[in-house]
C-alpha cells in the first residue's frame, strides 16, 4: 500500500528538482526547514526521528538539499519527510509537510477490532511494520 | 420639579410623555467611542416620517436603555454610561438607506453570553414602526469582551496538529442523497470517499435521528468506515456526526457516544441556538472534540441588503461562541456569496487582527486578542475543475466540501474522491512552484489529469457546470466613510 499522509501522497513522487522548488517555497516565506525519518508511519506516530535539528540558520535551497541526500544516504529504505515550520505569532506550526522517501515494500496496517457490550467495536490500528520488531530505524540498513 | 414644558422650546428632557430618542441622548455626534465599547454598523431605512437621526437613535434607544415614553426611574441610574450612543449616521448614496454607527458601552452586557448580547443588539429594534428596514452590517467586539468567551475548543492550527494535515486545504464530502440511506448504506459512502482521499465525510444538517436511519446505528457504521479508511490510508479521518437533537441531554448524549468511538468530530447546526451552541463548545473543549458547525437557517435573515443581520455578524459570534469550522461561502459554487463579501467572512474567521475594509463590507477593525481562528468550511456545488479558483479565493486555511463533486463521479465514490484530492495537491504545488495557478488553473488540472483517469472523468463530466447569478448583496463601499 502506499500511504499517503503529507501534502504531496496523491501525486506521483517528486523529482530532486521538484522537492528543491517546494523547499525554496518554504525558504522564501521563511520557514525553518526540518528533516524527519521513521520505519513506522502510523497515523498517529507524531513523532518520527529527527535528522538533526530543524535548519533555523539554513536559507540556500542546494544546502537544503545537502542534507536530505545525505538521510536519503543514510537511510535509504524508511519514510522520510521535509517539513517547513512557520514561527510566527498565531502559527507556530507546521506549514507545509511531504513524504520524499518511501521503502520499497510498505507494508501498511492491520486494524484490530475488539468487539465490546451494545455492538460497540474498539478500534486499533497496527503497523505491520511494528509488527515484526527490527533494529531502530536509527541504526543504518 | 423644574422643566415645565415651554411652548417653542425644547422639551425638558425629564417631562413625562413622548421625546425623540435623539434629544434624550440616544444621539451624540460629539461622543468619541471608547476603546471598551462594542460598537455596530446598522443600515437602516427609516420611515418616511422619519429623519434619520432619530431613527438612527430609536435603535440606540431601543437596543439599550429606552422604552417609548420617559419614565423618572431613569433618574436613579447614571443613565449617561447606559445608554447606547449613536454617533454617526452616513446616507447611502442612491438608496433611502444610512449606516448608523452605534456604541455601546460594555457594561450593557453580560460576559460571555451570546444569548445576552443578541438579546441587546438585535432583540427588539428590528420590529420597530419607525422603520422600514434595519440590519445589523458589522459589530466591532472590544479585546476586552472577546475575552470572556471560550472561543474556538481548538482553533485552525490544534486541528492541523491533531490531524497531520499541513499545507493544502482539507477535502471533506457531505454524504448523499441527504435523507433515505440506511447506515449500513450510508456508512459505505462514508468509506469510499475516506479510502479514496477525501480527510472528512460529513452528516448534512437535517441527518438527525429519522426513522430510517437512527443516530447510534449511523454512529457505529461511520466509525467502522472512518477507522477501515484509515487503516488503507495510514491517514487520520473523520466523519462529521451530527448531534443535533431536541434537547440538550440528547445531544449530549449522542456527543458523549461520539466520543466513546473515537470520533475526532462531532457536528452541530446553528438551528439549535446560541447557548446550545456555547454549552456545545464547551463540552468539546472538554473532550479534545472538534466541533464543525452547519449554518442551517441563516439564509434567513442574512441574505437581503437592506434587513437582518449580515453573516459576518454571526461569523463573530460564531467565533465567541467557539465552534471549530464554519461554513462561511464558496464564492463559485451554488449558494449566495459575493467573492469580496466571502473574503470579508474568511478574514473575520481566520486572522488576528481584520482592519478596516470597506469592499470587503469590514466596518470596524476587529482585535481577536490571540483567540484560535475558525476554520472556515465551502460546501454547495463545486468541483474538480474549480480547484484553483477555490484556492485563490478561499486561501489554504479551508474545508472544501464536495458532495455531489465526489459521490457523482461516474466511475465511484472512491474515484470521485481521488479526482479532488489530485487536483488539490496539483495545485497546491503549482502554487508554491511560483506558477500563475489562477491563470494557469486549467492546464495544471488538464495536465494532472493526463496521469489520473480519476481527474479526467471528473473534469471531464463537470467542465460546464458554473452559477454565474449576481449576487443579492455586495458591500457597497462609501467614499464618505473613514472610521
Amino acid at each position: 500500500m502506499r500511504i499517503t499522509q503529507g501534502t504531496f501522497s496523491y501525486l506521483p513522487d517528486f523529482t530532486d528538482d521538484e522537492i528543491k522548488a517546494q523547499v525554496r517555497y518554504c525558504l522564501v516565506n521563511g520557514w525553518a526547514i526540518s528533516v524527519e525519518y521513521t520505519d513506522d508511519p502510523h497515523p498517529r506516530n507524531v513523532y518520527w526521528e529527527m535528522w538533526g535539528l530543524p535548519m533555523f540558520d539554513l536559507t540556500d535551497p542546494d544546502a537544503v538539499m545537502q542534507e536530505i541526500n545525505q538521510c536519503r544516504a543514510t537511510f535509504p529504505d524508511v519514510y522520510i519527510k521535509v517539513n517547513g515550520y512557520d514561527r510566527t505569532k498565531g502559527r507556530q506550526t507546521t506549514m507545509l509537510s511531504f513524504i520524499l522517501q518511501r521503502p520499497k515494500h510498505e507494508p501498511g496496517f492491520y486494524l484490530e477490532r475488539t468487539e465490546g457490550m451494545d455492538r460497540q467495536i474498539k478500534y486499533t490500528i497496527r503497523s505491520y511494520a511494528k509488527g515484526k520488531p527490527r533494529d531502530s530505524a536509527a541504526s543504518q540498513d | 420639579m423644574a422643566g415645565t414644558n415651554i411652548s417653542g422650546k425644547k422639551k425638558n428632557r425629564w417631562a413625562a410623555g413622548v421625546t425623540p430618542y435623539a434629544e434624550m441622548g440616544y444621539y451624540n455626534a460629539d461622543y468619541e467611542p471608547k476603546d471598551t465599547d462594542i460598537l455596530c454598523a446598522f443600515r437602516l431605512v427609516p420611515h418616511d416620517s422619519v429623519e434619520a437621526i432619530e431613527a438612527a437613535a430609536a435603535v440606540a434607544g431601543e437596543s439599550s436603555t429606552a422604552t417609548w415614553t420617559v419614565v423618572w426611574t431613569d433618574r436613579l441610574t447614571p443613565y449617561e454610561h447606559y445608554q447606547a450612543k449613536c454617533y454617526r449616521v452616513d446616507p447611502v448614496p442612491g438608496t433611502d438607506q444610512y449606516i448608523a454607527y452605534i456604541a455601546y458601552d460594555i457594561d450593557l452586557f453580560e460576559e460571555g453570553s451570546i444569548a445576552n448580547l443578541t438579546s441587546s443588539i438585535i432583540g427588539n429594534v428590528f420590529g420597530f414602526k419607525a422603520l422600514k428596514s434595519l440590519r445589523l452590517e458589522d459589530m466591532r467586539i472590544p479585546p476586552h469582551y472577546v475575552k470572556t468567551f471560550q472561543g474556538p475548543p481548538h482553533g485552525i492550527v490544534m486541528e492541523r496538529e491533531y490531524l497531520n494535515k499541513f499545507g493544502r486545504p482539507l477535502l471533506g464530502a457531505t454524504i448523499k442523497p441527504k435523507l433515505g440511506l440506511s447506515a449500513r448504506n450510508y456508512g459505505r459512502v462514508v468509506y469510499e470517499a475516506l479510502r479514496g482521499g477525501l480527510d472528512f465525510t460529513k452528516d448534512d444538517e437535517n441527518i438527525n435521528s429519522q426513522p430510517f436511519m437512527r443516530w447510534r446505528d449511523r454512529y457505529l457504521f461511520c466509525m467502522e468506515a472512518v477507522n477501515r479508511a484509515m487503516a488503507v490510508s495510514g491517514e487520520i479521518k473523520g466523519h462529521y456526526l451530527n448531534v443535533t437533537a431536541g434537547t440538550m441531554e440528547e445531544m449530549y448524549e449522542r456527543a458523549d457516544f461520539a466520543r466513546e468511538l473515537g470520533s475526532v468530530i462531532v457536528m452541530i447546526d446553528l438551528t439549535i441556538g446560541y447557548t446550545a451552541i456555547q454549552s456545545m463548545a464547551k463540552w468539546a473543549r472538554r473532550n479534545g472534540v472538534i466541533l464543525h458547525l452547519h449554518r442551517a437557517g441563516h439564509g434567513t435573515y442574512t441574505r437581503q441588503k437592506t434587513h437582518g443581520v449580515n453573516f459576518r455578524v454571526i461569523a463573530k459570534w460564531m467565533r465567541l461562541a467557539g465552534v471549530d469550522h464554519i461554513h462561511a461561502g464558496t464564492v463559485v459554487g451554488k449558494l449566495e456569496g459575493d467573492p469580496n463579501a466571502v473574503r470579508g467572512y474568511y478574514d473575520t474567521l481566520r486572522e488576528n487582527k481584520v482592519a478596516v475594509n470597506l469592499n470587503f463590507g469590514l466596518y470596524f477593525e476587529q482585535d481577536w486578542a490571540s483567540m484560535p481562528g475558525v476554520m472556515p468550511v465551502a460546501s454547495g456545488g463545486i468541483h474538480a475543475g474549480q480547484m484553483h479558483q477555490l484556492l485563490s479565493y478561499l486561501g489554504e486555511d479551508v474545508v472544501l466540501q464536495f458532495g455531489g463533486g465526489t459521490i457523482g463521479h461516474p466511475d465511484g465514490v472512491a474515484q470521485g474522491a481521488t479526482a479532488n484530492r489530485v487536483a488539490v495537491e496539483a495545485i497546491i504545488q503549482a502554487r508554491n512552484d511560483g506558477r500563475d495557478y489562477l491563470n494557469e488553473g486549467p492546464e495544471i488540472l488538464q495536465s494532472a489529469a493526463r496521469w489520473s483517469p480519476e481527474l479526467r472523468k471528473a473534469l471531464e463530466v463537470w467542465k460546464d457546470v458554473t452559477y454565474n447569478f449576481e449576487s443579492t448583496d455586495v458591500p457597497d463601499a462609501l467614499a464618505t466613510l473613514t472610521v
